[in-house]
């Protein structure tokens, strides 16, 4: 799937949502619980589950990212699927808040 | 990603939390965003192109924001303290426009009444109309319009209007603001007015991060330090005059603000000596100094709480000088500083600073390009040093080149700012046929005190180089201020110009 900055995107199989933040330039696959993630506003198919190995939850206002493509998520509904880029699992991004300046 | 977003998101993840207004009865995320797709079906279904909005802080300016950006349609706030006439060529300029207007300033209108492409509606009756509105259902699709279009403050000329993309505006947050981060009982007193770019992205970042909105319609020193007191205020923005006024008054009532955790200031230069007191007054609480323009989404760069506790307390002189720096580029934005050639220059020396990133637009409403190969040029002289702290010196056009040397009016005026007789103080520079430019100032003094500008001139001379004092020295009962609190410079000059003589 091709990702543009500030696209919403739902778990196929958990109540995981996520708003793409920074977006790599090509192609990637992101899944949750395992299976891929589909547009927001779409339905997903039903009868899916969370494949084995792939759960330990996303949490609400947490950034997932990887430093190596640049992709960074940010969870905007809770799931207990995991997020995984190509099959390898996001990591939390560690917070280092700014102060608000406005 | 339309802005409204934010608030979907902000609605589902902190639903009935308090947004606006009083803890218990405010209004809720839930109901907000509610209101906003109600407001959306109101202004879809009129034939205006943009929403403008001439009014105080309201509960009017998220619900016209956001209803706007769901209706696709750009909002832009008015200057209400505009002469009226000039208030009208705005709405003009505009049309085809529906002006929501706050019900008191009805009365200056009534010559735009009536005129194709000009819709005035009350603030009470737009509430109402959106209270009796179905909501609509907000889809996926990316807007075609920009979010917000802002009249520039014009310091140098004409006012312009920029242009603010959802995108510029989006990741402006989504770059700098936590989710929902607040604390429980965090409130953040908004008093920067709606047409000025720091109320709006105040507004946006508050309502992301989860703090509760307290208004002030208008800035007034008692009237905040009351509000900050009374309403236990933890996070509140200004801009420099607004710090200078607030200062004055708690150093009479002798009173704290022990709420007050966060105080950010921004949209101008902050004088050194007013800054000082001002964390003396309140040693409590954390400053942060946002410096960025209105094509810039705000900010760009941030000096932090600590950044200033450090700088305050140090001995090292390039570290204590950061009290004066505007901090450093937020992760998401690049800077650069260039000589006039376009050039990047080494650290620490004086350039035009140019910046990039996802939330700077540089687009104003009818010119076709933006930023040149995403710079935009801010037309801020600036240096940055090794340690990446960028420091403001002012409008490029501001800067004063005597014999050759750069001259930064703001370090004249905080020398002077020093003295105890000297309440404000203004320098410019003039033409001068042996030197190109001289240093020249305007000083108002302190109430029932007459400083000698000859005084003056030695106690700039004590503290800067003597190339740097100026050659005339006027005493003012005034200095000329806009409404954004930003010195007017071009009135300042034409005035000296007048009197400081040859």
């Amino acid at each position: 799937m091709q990702l543009r900055i500030g696209s919403r995107w739902r778990s196929a199989v958990d109540d995981t949502q996520v708003v793409v933040v920074r977006a790599p330039a090509g192609e990637v696959s992101l899944t949750c619980g395992g299976h891929p993630l589909i547009p927001a506003d779409s339905q997903p198919t039903p009868g899916l589950t969370i494949d084995e190995g792939a759960t330990g939850g996303t949490a609400l206002g947490k950034r997932y990212a990887d430093p190596a493509t640049g992709l960074e998520l940010l969870c905007v509904k809770a799931g207990t699927g995991a997020l995984a880029l190509d099959g390898v699992e996001l990591p939390l991004k560690s917070a280092k808040p700014l102060p608000a300046s406005d | 990603m339309n802005i409204a977003m934010l608030a979907e998101i902000a609605a589902d993840a902190g639903g009935d939390r308090v947004v606006l207004g009083d803890p218990e009865r405010g209004v809720t995320y839930a109901q907000l965003y509610d209101r906003a797709r109600r407001a959306a079906r109101v202004l879809r279904e009129s034939s205006a192109d943009t929403v403008a909005m001439i009014g105080v802080n309201s509960e009017l300016f998220p619900v016209a924001l956001f209803g706007a950006a769901l209706a696709d349609r750009p909002f832009s706030p008015l200057n209400y303290r505009w002469a009226d006439a000039d208030l009208a060529a705005a709405v003009r300029r505009l049309a085809p426009v529906v002006v929501l207007v706050d019900d008191e300033f009805l009365p200056r209108f009534e010559s735009l009444a009536g005129e194709p492409g000009v819709q005035l509606v009350a603030r009470s009756l737009f509430l109402a109309a959106v209270a009796d509105a179905a909501p609509i259902e907000a889809g996926a699709e990316e807007p075609a319009n920009p979010a917000v279009l802002l009249f520039t403050s014009g310091t140098s000329g004409s006012p312009k209007v920029a242009v603010l993309g959802h995108d510029n505006l989006s990741s402006y947050i989504l770059g700098s603001v936590e989710l929902m981060a607040a604390e429980e009982g965090d409130a953040q007193l908004s008093s920067l007015p709606p047409y000025h770019v720091g109320g709006i992205a105040n507004l946006l970042s508050t309502l992301f991060s989860g703090r509760r909105i307290v208004q002030l319609p208008a800035f007034d020193a008692r009237t905040w330090i009351d509000a900050v007191r009374a309403l236990r205020v933890t996070h509140a923005t200004v801009v420099p005059t607004m710090v200078a006024r607030i200062v004055d008054l708690l150093a009479e009532d002798g009173g704290g603000l022990p709420s007050l955790r966060h105080l950010s200031y921004g949209g101008g230069r902050m004088p050194l000596p007013v800054l000082e007191r001002a964390m003396a007054l309140l040693p409590e609480t954390g400053f942060v100094n946002g410096y960025g323009l209105t094509e810039t989404s705000s900010s760009i760069t941030v000096l932090g709480p600590d950044d200033h506790r450090l700088a305050l307390t140090s001995d090292d002189p390039a570290v204590r000088a950061r009290l004066g720096s505007v901090g450093r580029a937020l992760p998401t934005v690049e800077l650069s500083v260039r000589d006039a050639d376009g050039e990047p220059v080494a650290p620490g020396v004086t350039g035009e600073l140019w910046v990039r990133g996802e939330q700077v637009s540089g687009r104003y409403v009818g010119t076709e390009s933006g930023a040149a190969g995403g710079w935009f040029r801010t037309k801020d002289a600036a240096r940055i040093d090794e340690e990446g702290y960028v420091f403001v010196e002012g409008r490029l056009d501001d800067v004063i080149v005597r014999g050759g040397e750069n001259i930064s009016p703001g370090e004249v005026e905080d020398a002077l700012l020093e003295h105890p007789d000297v309440a404000d103080a203004g320098v410019v520079g003039l033409p001068d046929d042996d030197w190109g430019e001289r240093v020249v100032a305007a000083v108002v003094p302190v109430e029932g005190r007459t400083p000698d500008p000859g005084e003056l001139q030695e106690w700039v001379r004590g503290k800067l180089r003597s190339s740097k004092t100026p050659s005339s020295i006027a005493l003012v009962d005034m200095l000329p201020y806009n409404d954004n609190g930003k010195l007017v410079r071009r009135l300042l000059r034409a005035s000296l110009q007048g009197t400081a003589g040859a």
